[in-house]
């Protein structure tokens, strides 16, 4: 019987999954250029909710430095199409600051393959090594999180005072082709909308394989007790390692994407701000779920450009009333909401309830 | 059982000292193979540290902790806590640490004994003698109608059994229990020392208690450590019989009493 009811329940998450991914594909059909390039945006910003959900909502680590690898996949995609608009000359800025060559660093990124991994590969390493000294230390809570902070005001420091090099507080701009193609184009967007949906499915099928193992099953327990984890044989400096170079990566590939569909990417994008904001998407929406995550980046964006166009003078009052209606009222975020639902249907036994209580904590 | 028991752990000479202060001084332990060994003592007189030391969670300052392991004969003070729990030595703490947001099924599928590497976890698939070996141990903690609650969900008791299946599930040779039995009702606790019986016959148990009525029952040596040093060991008999002992606790029966108040 248990069985039968699983794989019911499996048809229907099944159905949901293929009509959700029909809708995300099709939006070019009922979305206009404008629209369909705010959501591109928000998907991207999706992909890194889906990061940081796997290191705070399923391992219970509170990173607040994510804009760092979203800003430094950002800046790899950015850094091509720059070469790409100045035909594989000295980019603008460099020559307003002085420099009178192409500094080795930038040459390999004229290749749109290379511009590619860097932006995978570069967050990934850098979270891998932040990740390395703090947890094998036993750094963690809100010390682990101060750090992640200061990683935030190191790297936006650095891409300031480096003008030369990266295009300081204006940051790297005006590109007009991405692979031989106008960016600019409705063609192109399209397509770059698609991609990003597209990676997007990817990234939540990682995710969701990641959560569902034996990985995933060990990640929770260090959320419940590191300590307890390590004394039945594992070690979770090494799990905590690989959630968190994963997540790095995510937020990496968001940036890249985030840079097709703005245009822009400057040291504003990656700070403190917006990394607190990075998190608050992941809390709204619902941490320990990947739906949430994605959710909640998705309404959170989707909110504040409506809002903000309505009220240009309120609404920055309304976002944060919203925010804490949301945290007071529905601790375990929006997808909470549905929990609920499906509970008070059923006839709820104690211990769903203690459940659900427990998913919220 | 024809053969002669073997020696599985040697304490030898442990000294555990915070800024100063010795919470153990020369502290020598050895244990047989499938032993019950109880460990008691007045407030303050190292039995947890003394399990810390074994497991790994506090590191001795001088002495040693040999290992008679199926791997061979290992210096477990030099070890990481992951590693001496993955050589066989199993340590349930005093509260009930359980994960509360993982199933009770879940709980033990990730104790079990297996590859501990993250490529092995994330490749890990759940086989049939996996499942049978887990609904066993379910069926031997007196779960199995639970399987499938979040364990935050358990009463006290039953997260102190789910804590003893975790550690056994890893299949351990040495099982260090602190105090198993508290804060259960009287019934719960009869279960837990005929649980543990059944566990010693295949396996060595530690368990540091405070309940004597508990040690009275189940006991069959008893070790008492007083101020980190070993005091008397022997059988529960003998033990009451030692004027030592009977000092220490008399000397030391009305903070006994206030602990226990407010256990």
């Amino acid at each position: 019987m248990m069985t039968q009811t699983w794989s019911r329940a499996r048809i229907w998450a099944l159905i949901g999954y293929a009509v959700a991914a029909a809708a995300l594909f099709a939006a070019p059909l009922y979305l206009s250029d404008f629209r369909l390039n705010l959501l591109a945006k928000f998907l991207a910003f999706a992909i890194v909710a889906l990061g940081l959900d796997l290191i705070w909502g399923y391992t219970g680590i509170l990173s607040l430095g994510h804009g760092v690898f979203f800003g430094l996949g950002g800046y790899a995609m950015a850094m091509h199409l720059k070469l790409q608009a100045s035909g594989g000359r000295m980019p603008d800025f460099m020559d307003w600051s002085g420099l009178t060559a192409l500094p080795a660093f930038w040459k390999p990124f004229e290749s749109l393959g290379f511009a590619f991994l860097a932006g995978l590969l570069i967050p990934g390493v850098l979270a891998l090594i932040l990740g390395y000294v703090t947890f094998r230390n036993r750094i963690r809570g809100v010390y682990f999180t101060i750090l992640t902070q200061a990683l935030v005001i190191i790297t936006t420091t650095l891409l300031i005072g480096q003008q030369a090099y990266t295009g300081g507080t204006n940051g790297i701009t005006g590109y007009t082709k991405i692979a031989g193609q106008s960016i600019s184009s409705p063609d192109t967007k399209q397509m770059l909308y698609w991609i990003t949906a597209a990676f997007l499915i990817i990234a939540f099928v990682l995710c969701r394989f990641l959560v569902k193992s034996r990985f995933g099953k060990v990640l929770r327990a260090i959320r419940d007790g590191e300590n307890r984890v390590r004394f039945i044989g594992y070690n979770p400096a090494l799990y905590q390692m690989t959630a968190f170079a994963v997540s790095g990566v995510l937020a990496g590939l968001a940036g890249m994407l985030f840079v097709l569909h703005v245009g822009i990417i400057s040291p504003s994008m990656l700070g403190i701000v917006p990394s607190i904001e990075m998190v608050l998407w992941v809390a709204i929406g619902g941490r320990g779920t990947l739906i949430g995550a994605m959710l909640g980046a998705v309404l959170m964006n989707g909110a504040k450009s409506e809002i903000s166009a309505q009220y240009p003078d309120a609404w920055t009052f309304i976002m944060g009333a919203l925010f804490i209606v949301v945290v007071v009222f529905l601790p375990g975020g929006v997808t909470s909401l549905f929990g609920r639902l499906k509970f008070r249907k059923r006839s709820v036994s104690e211990h769903e309830q203690e459940a659900v209580r427990h998913s919220a904590v | 059982m024809s053969k002669k028991p073997s020696v599985i752990l040697q304490c030898e000479d442990i000294t555990v000292s915070f800024d100063g202060f010795k919470a153990i001084q020369g502290m020598n332990l050895t244990l047989e193979q499938g032993e019950l060994r109880f460990l008691i003592g007045p407030n303050g007189a190292g039995k947890t540290t003394m399990l810390d030391v074994i497991c790994g969670k506090t590191r001795a300052t001088s002495g040693s902790v040999i290992y008679n392991s199926s791997d061979g004969v290992i210096d477990v003070t030099k070890k990481k806590e992951h590693q001496i729990a993955g050589l066989g030595i199993g340590r349930k703490f005093q509260a009930p640490s359980i994960f509360p947001t993982l199933t009770v099924f879940e709980n033990l599928e990730i104790a079990m004994r297996q590859r501990r590497s993250v490529f092995a976890t994330l490749f890990a698939r759940l086989a049939a003698e996996d499942r049978e070996r887990i609904e066993q141990q379910l069926v031997m903690i007196g779960l199995q109608d639970k399987a499938s609650w979040r364990a935050g969900g358990l009463s006290h008791g039953e997260k102190q059994w789910l804590e003893i299946g975790i550690m056994l599930m890893q299949e351990p040779s040495v099982l260090l229990l602190d105090e198993p039995a508290a804060g259960m009702t009287d019934k719960e606790t009869d279960k837990t020392g005929e649980l543990l019986k059944e566990i010693a016959k295949q396996r060595t148990i530690v368990v540091v208690e405070h309940d004597m009525e508990f040690v009275r029952n189940f006991a069959s040596k008893v070790t008492v450590m007083h101020e980190g040093k070993l005091l008397k060991e022997g059988t529960m008999d003998e033990i009451q019989s030692d004027d030592r002992v009977a000092e220490v606790y008399l000397g030391q029966r009305r903070n006994a009493d206030a602990s226990r108040s407010t256990a």
